[in-house]
């Protein structure tokens, strides 16, 4: 067992080396971070053309690209710590090696992405509105990062943050106040993205150690960042807020995953699987 | 001074005399000037129909912007079909503006492309089966636009030449994406070749066929004449298909590709590009909605329209309240 110095920081992927313990809890976070943001995006991606309006469809979009561009960021962090390349980490592996939290690989709703899609705007706002107020909570805390090019990484991507979670908020607290339909659907959207919220929120089986390590901040006091975060969100659209969120469909930290999952990476890497070894 | 205050109390053949000396002398017309209905009804259908292939073209691509095979291809075509909704957003815009004071709007726009009355491209009418077509999009398809728009960046109508400068800046960038598709497929292995071949030989008549007609006697129908006069654009189609064709057959056959075409060659003594004419019958089926893909990909524009319907009547709600 290697002691635990508070004060310890990890400037380059070489002195990993020297602490093979910690090496092995820092993947296991780097891939937890980017499995999460290369997923969701993916499920971004496939609402490109349909969303409500234009100007949506070019926002959207936008914040694809952006998250896109974090989980590219978090498998470059693997690539250098060498565990693979970070294509074939975002591309090859399967569904069991994965550690995104299994509410991000959900399908958008019924139908495919090129044929008969009914997908549910409702979902997308919260889904995408709960999972980004967690991952600045996230995004918050490793900026004191014990691995240091982690802890820059983290400061790059809460530039960006800012506008994703205004963009969301938006939307949610301006569909959740109207009457009808829409608030009907939203409130159906909430209690359904709630059943599997804790998978979003947890750090998996490794949680304890990457905190003893410094690497981030505890599970519990994340959560609870989370809560008060959205609790005035939460008045003001006048839902109640759970004080425990479920993991009904399973623990994506522990590789555990639904079949929406293996569909994805299907697709994702339809093109890549043709030859990895090639060059596209 | 004189001049101004009075213009109100031309007659209409004034009125239009006037305008013409402003287009002749190269002035730019705004969207709140005094301009003859005929002039305002090509621009909107021009416009109009411009921006909603933007939208439209995004949907061949969007096939590929999930199964893009890296990261920072990924990437890469995610911007660009992004930039692409971007132009149909800004050119919606410029339409809307020319059809307010027909008390018509956006809806209106949605509605003629649900009912087959405002046609999109041709081009997007047809598939993209492979990861190869979407880098030939970028490539040849967005290199074609570039040409068409470039011809039309000085055009009288102002908001629409400043809407095109900042497209064809953009535009430069994508086919710059498209080629480095294209160029890694050109260098790879050999199944990437054929599949950048296939590609380039199912796209080749929908290319040719992006520029329009010579004439209107082809298809019964031609803007041209009405664009010239206007000065909206300077040269025709055949021009225009000309300058593609000078600008790109060298580079298509620097790397390796075949042209599909093996009638074509350059006439030294006419100074042409000849070649085999594509099929405008097949042309005219294709932008009435009976392309290969059309019905399908206009499915999709509408069912996503239908499903947000909630989304759109609680954002009404909510400006009306306010």
């Amino acid at each position: 067992m290697e002691g635990r110095d508070p004060t310890m920081k990890i400037t380059k992927p070489e002195e990993l080396q020297q602490h093979p313990e910690y090496k092995e809890v820092l993947v296991e976070l780097l891939f937890q971070l980017a499995d999460d943001d290369f997923i969701l995006s993916y499920r971004g991606s496939e609402w490109l053309g349909l969303a409500p309006h234009i100007e949506e469809d070019i926002a959207f979009s936008s914040i694809n690209q952006d998250t896109m561009g974090h989980a590219a960021m978090y498998y470059q962090l693997l690539e250098d710590i060498g565990i693979g390349k970070a294509d074939d980490l975002a591309h090859q592996r399967p569904s069991s090696e994965r550690r995104n939290a299994v509410l991000l690989e959900e399908v958008n709703g019924p139908g495919h992405y090129l044929s008969e899609p009914r997908y549910d705007w409702a979902f997308a706002v919260v889904r995408h509105y709960f999972y980004t107020q967690a991952k600045k909570v996230r995004i918050d805390s490793l900026k004191h990062s014990s691995y240091e090019p982690l802890a820059q990484v983290a400061v790059k991507i809460n530039m960006e943050l800012y506008y994703h979670l205004m963009h969301w908020r938006t939307w949610f607290i301006q569909l959740t106040n109207a009457q009808g339909e829409a608030r009907e659907r939203m409130k159906k959207a909430v209690a359904k993205v709630f059943e599997d919220f804790g998978g979003v929120l947890t750090l998996g089986v490794k949680g304890d150690r990457m905190v003893e390590f410094g690497l981030i901040e505890s599970e519990k006091i994340l959560k609870q960042r989370w809560v008060q975060a959205m609790k005035p969100v939460f008045a003001e659209v006048n839902l109640d807020l759970p004080s425990e969120f479920g993991m009904k469909r399973g623990n994506g930290r522990n590789g555990e995953h639904t079949a929406d999952l293996d569909e994805a990476i299907m697709t994702l890497s339809e093109v890549y699987r043709l030859d990895p070894l090639a060059t596209w | 001074m004189p001049v101004v205050t009075s213009f109100r109390w031309l007659s209409e053949e004034e009125k239009y005399e006037r305008f013409m000396e402003r287009i002749n002398a190269g002035e730019k017309i705004e969207a709140d000037d005094w301009m003859p209905e005929d002039y305002r009804m090509t621009l909107i259908k021009l416009i109009a129909m411009h921006g909603i292939s933007e939208i439209m073209g995004a949907l061949p691509e969007k096939e590929w912007v999930p199964k893009a095979p890296s990261l920072r291809r990924k990437l890469g075509i995610m911007a660009k079909v992004q930039d692409e909704m971007g132009h149909g957003q800004l050119l919606l815009r410029v339409a809307e503006d020319l059809m307010a004071p027909l008390g018509k709007t956006r809806e209106e726009i949605m509605q003629d492309l649900f009912k087959g009355d405002l046609k999109f491209h041709n081009v997007f009418h047809m598939p993209a089966p492979t990861w190869a077509d979407a880098g030939l999009i970028g490539w040849l398809v967005d290199g074609a636009a570039i040409i068409t728009q470039t011809n039309m960046l000085d055009a009288s109508y102002g908001p629409y030449a400043r809407a095109l400068k900042r497209i064809c800046a953009e535009e430069v960038f994508h086919a710059q994406h498209g080629e480095s598709i294209i160029l890694a497929l050109a260098e790879g292995t050999k199944e990437q070749k054929e599949m950048l071949q296939d590609a380039l030989n199912r796209w080749w008549e929908a290319l040719l066929m992006f520029f329009g007609p010579g004439s209107a006697a082809t298809t019964g129908t031609s803007k041209q004449d009405i664009t010239i006069k206007y000065r909206i654009r300077t040269k025709t189609n055949e021009q225009l298909r000309q300058d593609f064709f000078t600008k790109y057959v060298p580079r298509i056959l620097s790397i390796g590709l075949k042209l599909p075409d093996e009638t074509m060659h350059f006439d030294e003594s006419k100074g042409k590009w000849v070649y085999k004419q594509p099929d405008w019958n097949r042309f005219k089926e294709i932008i009435r909605n009976n392309g290969p893909k059309s019905k399908e990909r206009l499915r999709l524009r509408e069912l996503s329209y239908h499903n947000n319907a909630w989304v759109r009547e609680a954002l009404s709600g909510q400006s009306a309240a306010v």
